[in-house]
């Protein structure tokens, strides 16, 4: 049939070619319709409601908790709190040493997470075969990450405490941490790895490199941004962690400045931690464990925006 | 190794014979026999889903990244079985390159894109880099366009210099096929016809095997046509013949668009 031959003429022509799907067989009560629209409407204000009522919600408890450290915290939180050496007396108590206890703990925290954990994502999404293995790591690997962080200070002491010997150094701390928050980064690194298109893999191949050259410059280098987010989130965790350096064992009352790896030290969680605990006996605590709480907070948000910038300077572009 | 056993100046670079290629257990390729001859551009032709792709990705073993296939038969890649044992992929790869249908260019700068090959390869000199990319966008046709912005993004570029610029960057390692799956099938027909000319210009220097769905395209650029339907190959020769007098009824329904 030609062109030609579909041509309508007439008006009455139209409407009779087109009866059929003018009118739907099935009517539509669009009155009922309206009367629920009604409904709707109001259910989708009250839907907006609750949504902002929780983030209002959280925010009001941030609020609250930065009011009350902020409130303890002033007049206690100046240079010579910064500087100074820990003491039982509140007014000459300072926590340069839980400082740089913190510093070096993701000193070990994060090489040792980045590189293992970077690594494992690596092999779980670039050379281990689809199958039953494969699934039966990854599922595990999430399960870590849901394990209370008491049970890797156990691990903690029972390996690298006892078996290894490392007392209760910053090595033993800082591996102890990495264990901890390994699984954060392996996942994170596995599903910025796995957002890589594979045209940029082929691209790669299709010069002749092999699967490390892929990996290392195109793999990574775009999987970058999504790793360091892992990375962030591992430190902010770590840094934070009371309960596994409790269990091993970690000293609060520690004079000495750490100076290697091997040294003891303190860290500003367990500042918090048995200034909090104390409170009873020495009132002065609260505000000591107040001003803590704030140098903790600024160290994290300065090792984050380290991470940041370097996430945006490299931010993908395809 | 491939370059020592075989003959480089021989006039055949390819001679397929009986490959057969299966995803699991669907057969994509059905006995394909045909050979590809230097300094010529042989256009592969097809509906979608006839194996075009597939055949082309064998010619280089990109389909070895793809854990579900299977293939049989042989490809001689001047008089060298590419399938055997002591072919290594890497070779393989610099010396038969390719362009894929969507422009590909990695997430970095147009020159750290065009030196990607020679500098996996090991090459560090600055000044070499900087003349290798220089050549490799001049034969592109794609120097004059980003001379002054080298350490722009490759994804700053427009759609048709993307593609300018992955052909670029396969020239770079310096191969003596090119193997392009469709490489104009995103671009506007300007940029179009800057690569058809491109394409004849590198004639002079490379074999081009082309995957089209233009039969314009096949007919304007190519020396010789394979028409592919559900994974056979069903007419191989000339393209003036092929598009003139074909043989097989098949061909002709697909060139006049009769097909499907
Ligand atoms: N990775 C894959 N896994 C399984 N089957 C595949 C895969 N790639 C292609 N196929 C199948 O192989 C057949 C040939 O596909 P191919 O991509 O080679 O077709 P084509 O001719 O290039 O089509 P188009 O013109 O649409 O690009 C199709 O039936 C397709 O479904
Ligand atoms: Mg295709």
């Amino acid at each position: 049939m030609g062109y030609q031959d579909q041509l309508i003429t007439s008006e009455s022509e139209v409407n009779e070619k087109f009866k059929s799907i003018k009118k739907s067989p099935v009517l539509l009560n669009k009155e009922a319709w309206n009367k629920r629209m009604e409904k709707r409407i109001i259910m989708d204000k009250v839907a907006r409601k609750i949504f902002s009522l929780s983030t209002v919600f959280a925010l009001v408890i941030l609020g609250i908790l930065f009011y009350r450290i902020g409130v303890q915290s002033a007049g206690w939180l100046n240079l010579k709190f910064l500087t100074g050496n820990l003491s039982i007396f509140p007014e000459k108590a300072g926590i340069y040493g839980a400082i740089i206890g913190s510093v070096w703990l993701m000193a070990v925290v994060i090489p040792v997470t980045l590189l293992l954990g970077v690594s494992t994502a690596i092999y779980l999404e670039e050379y281990a075969k689809e199958g039953k293995f494969q699934s039966f790591i990854k599922t595990n690997i999430s399960n870590l990450a849901g394990v209370p962080s008491v049970i890797f200070g156990l691990l903690g002491l029972a390996v690298f405490r006892r078996l290894f010997g490392l007392g209760s150094s910053i090595l033993a701390g800082g591996l102890t941490l990495s264990l901890l928050v390994l699984p954060i980064i392996v996942v994170a690194s596995q599903e910025a790895i796995r957002a890589v298109p594979n045209f940029l893999r082929d691209g790669a191949y299709a010069m002749g490199a092999t699967k490390w050259t892929t990996i290392r410059t195109v793999v990574l280098p775009a999987s970058l941004p999504g790793i360091l987010t892992g990375c962030i989130l591992a430190i902010s965790r770590a840094i934070g962690e009371t309960a596994p350096l409790v269990v091993l064992g970690i000293p609060t009352l520690i004079l000495a400045i750490p100076e290697s790896l091997m040294s003891d030290f303190t860290a500003l969680p367990i500042q918090i931690y048995y200034w909090t605990l104390d409170t009873v006996l020495t009132p002065e605590y609260a505000n000591l464990a107040a001003a803590t709480i704030v140098v903790l907070l600024v160290v994290l948000l300065l090792m984050n925006s380290i991470a940041i910038f370097i996430r945006n300077k490299f931010q993908r572009r395809y | 190794m491939l370059t020592n056993g075989g003959n480089m100046q021989s006039k055949v670079v390819y001679s397929v014979e009986n490959l057969n290629l299966w995803y699991g257990n669907d057969q994509a390729l059905r006995d394909i026999n045909l050979k590809i001859e230097k300094n010529e551009v042989t256009a592969i032709i097809g509906p979608s889903g006839c194996g075009k792709s597939t055949f082309i990705k064998t010619l280089n073993r990109m389909v070895d990244n793809i854990p579900i296939v299977r293939t049989s038969g042989k490809i001689f890649y001047h008089g060298t079985d590419i399938f055997d044992k002591s072919v290594r992929l890497e070779e393989l790869r610099t010396t038969v390159g390719m362009v894929f249908q969507k422009p590909n260019p990695f997430p970095k700068s147009i020159f750290e894109n065009v030196v990607y090959g020679p500098k996996i390869h090991g090459i560090r000199n600055k000044k070499q880099l900087m003349q290798i990319a220089e050549e490799s966008l001049k034969s592109a046709a794609l120097w004059d366009e980003v001379k002054d912005r080298l350490n722009d993004n490759a994804y700053g570029l427009s759609g048709g210099q993307q593609q300018r610029l992955c052909i670029a960057r396969s020239l770079a390692i310096q191969p003596d096929v090119l193997l392009m799956d469709e490489p104009t099938s995103a671009l506007d027909p300007i940029a179009t016809n800057k690569i058809e000319e491109l394409i004849d210009e590198l004639k002079n220097n490379y074999t081009i095997a082309i995957v089209t769905h233009s039969m314009q395209q096949a007919a304007r650029i190519s020396d010789k046509t394979a028409f592919f339907l559900m994974g056979e190959l069903i007419e191989f020769g000339d393209t003036k013949k092929i598009f003139t007098t074909p043989e097989d009824k098949r061909t002709e329904d697909y060139i006049t668009g009769r097909f499907g």
